[in-house]
C-alpha cells in the first residue's frame, strides 16, 4: 500500500507539473513564431497612443507580408513586471518599449541588443530621445516629455511678479519673491503646488530631481558613477532639500497635494502648479494659463528627459528584422502621429514642421525648446532602480519635514552600499 | 488480505484527492519558503547579470543596522498590539448584539459584513478621501466640535497608523463578528434557562456560560487576527506608502517595496524569514497560552 501511495502521489505530482508547463507553454509570448515578430507595448491603457503603435506596424505588415509584426499592448502598471517576469522565462518579444531609466538597468542585464541605428539618423532626434549606455545606442523614442511651471498669469502680474522665459528664467530669489507675493495676495489657497499627491515612485524622481540638479546637486556622481556621496548630502543638495521643505513649512505647497493637482489649478485653487506635458491639454480651460520654465537655482534651470522608447531583445531570433522595424519607423510622419494624437513632443525637428503648433513661434513650441536647453536625462546607470527608490523616499521623507541632513546621508549610505555590493554596476 | 487490498484503493483515492491541493502547496508555498530561506543568505537580485553568491549573514546584519526595519517592527507589533484585543473584543460586543431574537437582526448582522466582502483596496482608497484634511472624518469632526479639530490625518506621523487602525478594525471586524457568532449558536440555549431560573443576570451569563462556551472560537480568532494584523500590507501601500516619516512602515511593507521596486531579493528574503520566525514565535505562544489545560 506504501509504494502504490507513493508511486500515485508521484504521477499526481508529475501531471500537475506536465498540465502546468503545458499550460505554459500553449501562451507563446515568445519573440517569434513562425514568421512573425511581436512588439510588446506599455500603452494598453491608452487608446490614441496605441492606435499610432498599431497602425506603425499595419504599415510595417502591409509592405513585409512575410515578416509581420504582431503588437501586444499591456497596463502600464504591469508592463515592467511583464517584461522582467518574460525576460527570466527567456520569452521577451523582439520588439519592446521600455522607459527610458529603466533602458540601462536591462541593457546590463542582458535583455537589451544594442541597437544598428545610423547615425545620421540618431542626430536628428532630440537628445533625449536616444537611450545609451556605456557608449552604445539601446533605445530611441517617438517622442518626448517635458516638465513645466503651469501658472496663472493674471496671479503673477497682480502680484507684481516678472513672467519669466526660456532665455530668462527666474532666479530662485525671484521665485522666492514671487512665491511670497502671490501668497500674501490672498486670493488662492495654494500658492504653488508641488504635486505631492503621487504615491508612486517616479514623479518624486522625474519630478524633484531637476530642482536638485538646478541647485548643482544630482542622484549620483555623474563622472563616475561610483558613488553619491557628495552630490546628494552635501552642501548644495542640503539648500535643495531646505528648500523643498521650505516650500511646505511657509505654506506655498501643501504636505500632500490632492491627487490632481492639476484640476485643483484649473479649478482656481492654486497659482502656480508644477506639472508636465501631459497635463498641457487641459491648460486652455485656464484662461489666463501660461507655462514657465522651473526657476534656476545657479545651475542653470533644468527638467527631466526621457520617456518611452523602443529597443530590440537580445533573444530576438531575428534581430535584423527587429532593427529595420525601428529604423523604417523612426520617420517624421509617424512621430508627428504621436504628436497629433497626444500632449507629446515630437522626437525631431522634421516631425515638428508638420504638426500645427510645434513650428517655430508655435503655441506648443516651448516645451519642444525646453526640452532641448534644459532637458537633463535621469542618470544613465544600470543601477537606476535603486537609485530613484532612495531618492523618492528621501524627497518623501524631507517634503513630511524629516531632518533634511540625516536623511540625505543615509540616502548616500544606502546608495553607496548598493553600488559596492553590485561592483559599481559594471563603472 | 481483502481489508488490505480495500484499504489500498482507498489510500490511493484519498491520496489523488488531496493532490491538487498538495502540489498546489507544495509549489506555491514550500517551494518559495525554501527559495527564500536559502536566498536569504545569498545577495540575489531581482535583475543582474551577476551569478548568485554566498554572503552568509550579511543580509541579517544590515538588518540590524536598519532604522526602517526597526521602525517598521515596533509599528508592526503596535499594530497587532491595539487591533487583536481591540478588534475581537468589538467583533464579539456586535456578535452578542446581533445574537438576539428580533426583527431585523438579518440587516446589521448584513450591513456589518457589507466591509468584509468590500475589496480591502476600494476600502483603503475611500478612506484615503475621508482622511483628507477637507475629507469626511474631518467635516464630521467640525460639525461635532464646532472646528476646534483639525488633523491631518494621514500625513502626520502621530495618527497616521492609528487612523489605519481604525479603519482596519472597521473593515475586518465584521468577518470575526460572525465567526462569534457561530460560536455562540453552538451555546445550547437551555443553559441560559437554567441560569436565569437560577437567578443568574445578564452579565453572569455571560460570564459563566458564554464566555466558557466560547472556548475554541476565541483561540481560532485570536490566531486568525494576529497573523492578519502582522502582516499588514495593503491598507498601508494604497493610503501611505509607509510614510510620513516610517510612521506606517511595516515588515512586509519593507519587504515588498525592498524585494520589488529597489530589486533586492535577498534583503528581502532576510527580511520576509525574520517575519515568518516571529509569526511562528506569536502562534506557538498563543498556542501554549491557550493550550487545553487538564484541570
Amino acid at each position: 500500500m506504501r509504494m502504490s501511495a507513493k508511486r500515485t502521489l508521484r504521477w499526481g505530482v508529475a501531471a500537475a507539473l506536465v498540465a502546468a508547463a503545458a499550460a505554459c507553454g500553449s501562451d507563446n509570448a515568445g519573440g517569434s513564431s513562425g514568421d512573425s515578430l511581436t512588439l510588446w507595448t506599455h500603452n494598453a491603457g491608452n487608446p490614441q497612443e496605441l492606435a499610432v503603435v498599431e497602425q506603425i506596424a499595419a504599415d510595417w505588415n502591409a509592405a513585409h507580408p512575410d515578416k509581420k509584426v504582431t503588437v501586444r499592448a499591456f497596463p502600464q502598471a504591469a508592463y515592467n513586471e511583464a517584461v522582467v517576469s518574460a525576460a527570466t522565462a527567456k520569452k521577451l518579444p523582439c520588439i519592446l518599449d521600455t522607459d527610458a531609466p529603466t533602458v540601462p538597468n536591462w541593457a546590463y542585464a542582458g535583455y537589451l541588443e544594442p541597437l544598428d541605428i545610423p547615425d545620421d539618423l540618431l542626430a536628428k532626434q532630440l537628445p533625449s530621445t536616444v537611450g545609451k549606455y556605456q557608449g552604445k545606442t539601446y533605445s530611441v523614442g517617438y517622442y518626448e516629455a517635458a516638465l513645466g511651471l503651469f501658472a496663472r498669469k493674471s496671479a503673477l502680474t497682480a502680484a507684481g511678479v516678472r513672467v519669466p522665459t526660456l532665455e530668462q528664467p527666474w532666479t530662485g530669489a525671484e521665485f522666492d519673491q514671487a512665491l511670497q507675493k502671490v501668497k500674501a495676495g490672498g486670493k488662492y489657497p495654494i500658492t504653488f503646488d508641488l504635486g505631492t499627491g503621487d504615491t508612486g515612485t517616479e514623479w518624486w524622481t522625474y519630478g524633484y530631481s531637476p530642482f536638485l540638479q538646478s541647485f548643482g546637486g544630482d542622484l549620483i556622481d555623474r563622472t563616475s558613477y561610483k558613488s553619491a556621496s557628495g552630490v546628494l548630502n552635501g552642501d548644495k543638495a542640503l539648500a535643495w532639500a531646505t528648500w523643498m521643505q521650505g516650500l511646505v513649512k511657509k505654506g506655498y505647497s501643501p504636505q500632500k497635494s490632492s491627487a490632481d493637482a492639476f484640476a485643483d489649478f484649473v479649478n482656481g485653487k492654486s497659482a502656480m502648479v508644477w506639472s508636465g506635458i501631459w497635463n498641457s491639454g487641459s491648460l486652455s480651460k485656464v484662461d489666463d494659463g501660461v507655462v514657465l520654465p522651473p526657476p534656476d537655482f545657479g545651475n542653470g534651470a533644468k527638467v527631466g528627459g526621457g520617456s518611452w522608447q523602443w529597443a530590440v531583445s537580445s533573444s530576438c531570433p531575428d534581430k535584423a528584422t527587429a532593427m529595420e522595424y525601428l529604423r523604417t519607423s523612426l520617420t517624421a510622419k509617424n512621430m508627428a502621429a504621436f504628436a497629433q494624437k497626444q500632449n507629446v513632443i515630437p522626437a525631431s525637428e522634421e516631425a515638428a514642421a508638420l504638426v500645427p503648433g510645434w513650428q517655430p513661434g508655435g503655441e506648443k513650441r516651448f516645451f519642444l525648446d525646453e526640452s532641448k536647453e534644459l532637458a537633463m536625462v535621469r542618470p544613465p546607470t544600470p543601477g537606476y532602480p535603486y537609485l530613484t527608490t532612495t531618492f523618492a523616499k528621501a524627497t518623501q521623507d524631507i517634503v513630511a519635514g524629516g531632518d533634511p541632513k540625516q536623511i540625505l546621508d543615509r540616502a548616500v549610505a544606502e546608495i553607496d552600499r548598493d553600488l559596492k555590493s553590485n561592483d559599481y554596476y559594471g563603472f | 488480505m481483502r481489508a488490505r487490498m480495500q484499504g489500498g484503493g482507498q489510500g490511493r483515492t484519498g491520496l489523488l484527492m488531496v493532490a491538487p491541493a498538495g502540489v498546489l502547496l507544495i509549489l506555491f508555498f514550500f517551494v518559495p519558503v525554501a527559495l527564500g530561506f536559502a536566498l536569504s543568505f545569498t545577495d540575489a537580485r531581482l535583475i543582474s547579470p551577476k551569478p548568485l553568491e554566498f554572503v552568509g549573514l550579511e543580509n541579517f546584519q544590515r538588518l540590524l543596522d536598519d532604522p526602517v526595519f526597526w521602525t517598521s517592527l515596533r509599528n508592526t507589533l503596535f499594530f497587532a498590539a491595539v487591533i487583536v484585543p481591540a478588534q475581537s473584543g468589538f467583533a464579539l460586543l456586535l456578535a452578542v448584539l446581533v445574537n438576539v431574537k428580533m426583527r431585523g437582526t438579518n440587516l446589521f448582522r448584513m450591513l456589518y459584513f457589507v466591509p468584509v466582502v468590500t475589496s480591502i483596496v476600494v476600502v483603503s482608497i475611500l478612506w484615503r478621501f475621508m482622511y483628507q484634511p477637507d475629507g469626511l472624518v474631518n467635516s464630521m469632526l467640525h460639525w461635532m466640535t464646532g472646528n476646534v479639530v483639525r488633523v491631518d490625518w494621514l500625513n502626520d506621523t502621530s495618527t497616521a497608523l492609528p487612523a489605519i487602525m481604525f479603519m482596519s478594525a472597521w473593515q475586518a471586524v465584521g468577518f470575526h463578528m460572525v465567526i462569534w457568532l457561530a460560536g455562540l449558536q453552538t451555546i445550547p440555549g437551555e443553559l441560559y434557562e437554567a441560569a436565569e431560573i437560577d437567578g443568574a443576570g445578564r452579565w453572569h451569563q455571560f460570564r459563566f456560560i458564554t464566555w466558557p462556551g466560547l472556548r475554541s472560537t476565541r483561540t481560532f480568532i485570536l490566531v486568525t487576527i494576529t497573523i492578519a494584523a502582522l502582516s499588514l500590507f495593503t491598507q498601508i501601500h494604497v493610503m501611505t506608502g509607509g510614510g510620513p516619516l516610517d510612521a506606517t512602515s511595516t515588515v512586509v511593507f519593507q519587504a515588498v517595496r525592498v524585494g520589488y521596486q529597489q530589486q533586492q531579493t535577498a534583503y528581502a528574503s532576510a527580511i520576509s524569514l525574520v517575519f515568518f520566525l516571529l509569526v511562528l514565535a506569536v502562534s506557538l505562544i498563543q498556542r501554549w497560552l491557550t493550550r487545553e489545560r487538564s484541570a
